[in-house]
């Protein structure tokens, strides 16, 4: 517990104290630049309340969710037809590619339009920038899938539907999970760009786009705090999944 | 080496009916770099019902080519693979075949390996788990049903996997050098149960391996192959009763007789390859 703990207090105390060092010289001006203190502050005095951090970051993680969800719901199938059908991997694939290439914010002004500035207009991008990730990982996930296995189960007397439900899909879980830790962090990423875009979804994003607004700094930084914590920790609840099904498969080498 | 007359290897007179035929069967396969490598040519072989062949030859003679195709995994480009006269289209539970890689699937536990074979061949859901154990007994792996794959011996994988073959009750066993990847402890235990199993069961088996005294210690004939294009080029029969014994002396002379064969052939092959190919050294 110790030896994993230390290392991380570790950086964040010498990012704390490079940081007040700076802020002691007065290089910066206090306002552009607060204090340590400051911040911390800011971020305890907002935790709670109607739009303290914590409602604001519940928001941004439902929403997170919701449209990771339904990336999940468009990527996945789309992502099995690209490693089943090569026409459709040469057509669709492409065109997901293409998509994954653009970064999704890019389809905010049009969102705007079509929805209005508000929750739909989010999680369009949101959905767009996650659903491509889905979609090629899921493909490369069957790819990947051993072709001993798939011999095996085809020798046991497993054919069509019964192949792919029964073999091929469970071979590519593990590589499944990989492309969903992708997703969500890009659609993280989406996420809070839509949010400091559209003021009409208070998440965290609006929360920095406001603070900004209103010179409060110290709050700015505590609202991208809490924005790395959410981060470290849906990383880990999928980190977790991961270990976990690749344990029980014998594909975890301990250190 | 075309010009070598190709065997046709028929059973003993006598013997009884043919399970397997395989009927001037050809197989090329084509490279990544766009060269056409010839796996089989011509390959004449016939299989009693109930015989144990062990298929032995060079590396590249086309042994597995022919497993491959005899699994029905991999379709012949000439020629037929009968089954108890009928052509082999595709894979399926009689005909079972144990890859030199355990093929467990590593996301059940061992037992629901062996049990996922039995669904597929349509047993009734609770009566899976009995029959299941019943096969894991056989051979020693009942303390380990519950075991995810990756926690068990490459031996005893191997051993979990030919549970799974058994499982499904097929009438020809094959094999690709299934112990090839094992230690030499773990291969003499695997040969003594597959031996055993053969006994209790009387299935056809096709066992193919480059070791000779495994050949030897488990067949009834052990067909010699040769390389590029593979084809059957002798055979020997093994006659000795079973339960054999590593330690037989007349195993051992048929043991250094097949591996003086099997030298000579391997040499053959090399000089005629070199032939081809110009003088290497």
């Amino acid at each position: 517990m110790f030896a994993a703990i230390w290392p991380r207090a570790a950086i964040i105390a010498v990012v704390v104290l490079v940081w007040w060092a700076v802020y002691e010289t007065g290089f910066w001006d206090r306002v552009l630049l607060p204090s340590p203190a400051s911040v911390w502050d800011a971020l305890t005095s907002n935790l709670t309340g109607p739009n303290g951090l914590i409602a604001v970051a519940y928001r941004s993680v439902f929403r997170l969710f919701v449209g990771l969800g339904v990336a999940v719901v468009i990527g996945t199938p789309i992502g099995l037809a690209m490693a089943r059908w090569q026409l459709f991997q040469r057509s669709v694939g492409s065109l997901v590619v293409g998509l994954q290439a653009l970064p999704s914010i890019a389809w905010l002004p049009l969102a705007t339009l079509w929805f209005g500035l508000n929750e739909k207009a989010v999680l369009f991008v949101v959905v767009l920038g996650a659903f491509p990730a889905v979609a090629i990982g899921t493909a490369a996930a069957v790819r990947m899938v051993p072709p001993h296995l798939v011999r095996a189960g085809r020798t046991l007397g497993a054919r069509g539907w019964v192949l792919y439900g029964r073999v091929v899909l469970p071979a590519a879980v593990p590589g499944y999970i990989a492309g969903l830790q992708q997703a969500w962090a890009i659609a993280w990423r989406a996420l809070m760009a839509a949010e400091l875009l559209v003021a009409g979804a208070r998440g965290l994003g609006h929360l920095i786009a406001r603070a900004g607004a209103q010179y409060d700094t110290s709050l700015v930084l505590a609202a991208m705090i809490v924005i790395m914590l959410v981060g470290v920790g849906v990383d880990a609840l999928f980190s977790w999944v991961d270990r976990r099904v690749r344990r029980r498969r014998g594909l975890l080498v301990r250190a | 080496m075309t010009s070598k007359p190709a065997l046709h290897v028929v059973p003993e007179a006598g013997a009884t009916q043919v399970k397997l035929s395989i009927r001037g069967v050809s197989k090329t396969y084509v490279q990544a770099s766009g060269e056409r490598v010839p796996a089989l040519e011509h390959a004449r072989l016939d299989i009693a019902k109930g015989e144990f062949v062990c298929l032995i030859g060079p590396s590249g003679c086309g042994k597995s080519t022919l497993l491959n195709l005899i699994a029905g995994l991999d379709r012949p480009d000439e020629g037929s693979v009968l089954m108890d006269g009928r052509p082999v289209t595709r894979p399926g539970p009689d005909r079972a075949v144990l890859f030199q890689e355990p093929s467990l699937f590593p996301w059940m536990s061992v037992v629901a390996n062996v049990e996922f074979a039995l669904e597929l061949t349509g047993v009734a859901k609770r009566e899976r788990t009995e029959r299941a154990m019943d096969w894991l007994d056989k051979v020693h792996l009942t303390r380990f049903a519950l075991a995810q794959p990756h926690e068990l011996s490459p031996g005893m994988r191997q051993r979990a996997t030919l549970a799974r073959a058994l499982a499904c009750q097929p009438e020809v066993l094959l094999a690709d050098e299934p112990f090839g990847a094992l230690d030499a402890q773990s291969r003499e235990i695997l040969q003594r149960e597959l031996q055993s199993v053969w006994l209790e069961t009387r299935n056809t088996f096709v066992f193919v391996t480059h070791n000779v005294r495994e050949a030897v210690f488990l067949a009834d004939r052990v067909v010699l192959m040769s390389s590029r294009p593979g084809r059957f080029v002798a055979e020997h029969r093994i006659s000795t009763p079973r339960p054999r014994a590593f330690e037989d002396v007349l195993l051992s002379k048929v043991v250094v007789d097949v591996h003086d064969h099997l030298l000579k052939e391997v040499e053959e092959a090399v000089a005629s390859e070199a032939g081809v190919r110009g003088d290497l050294a």
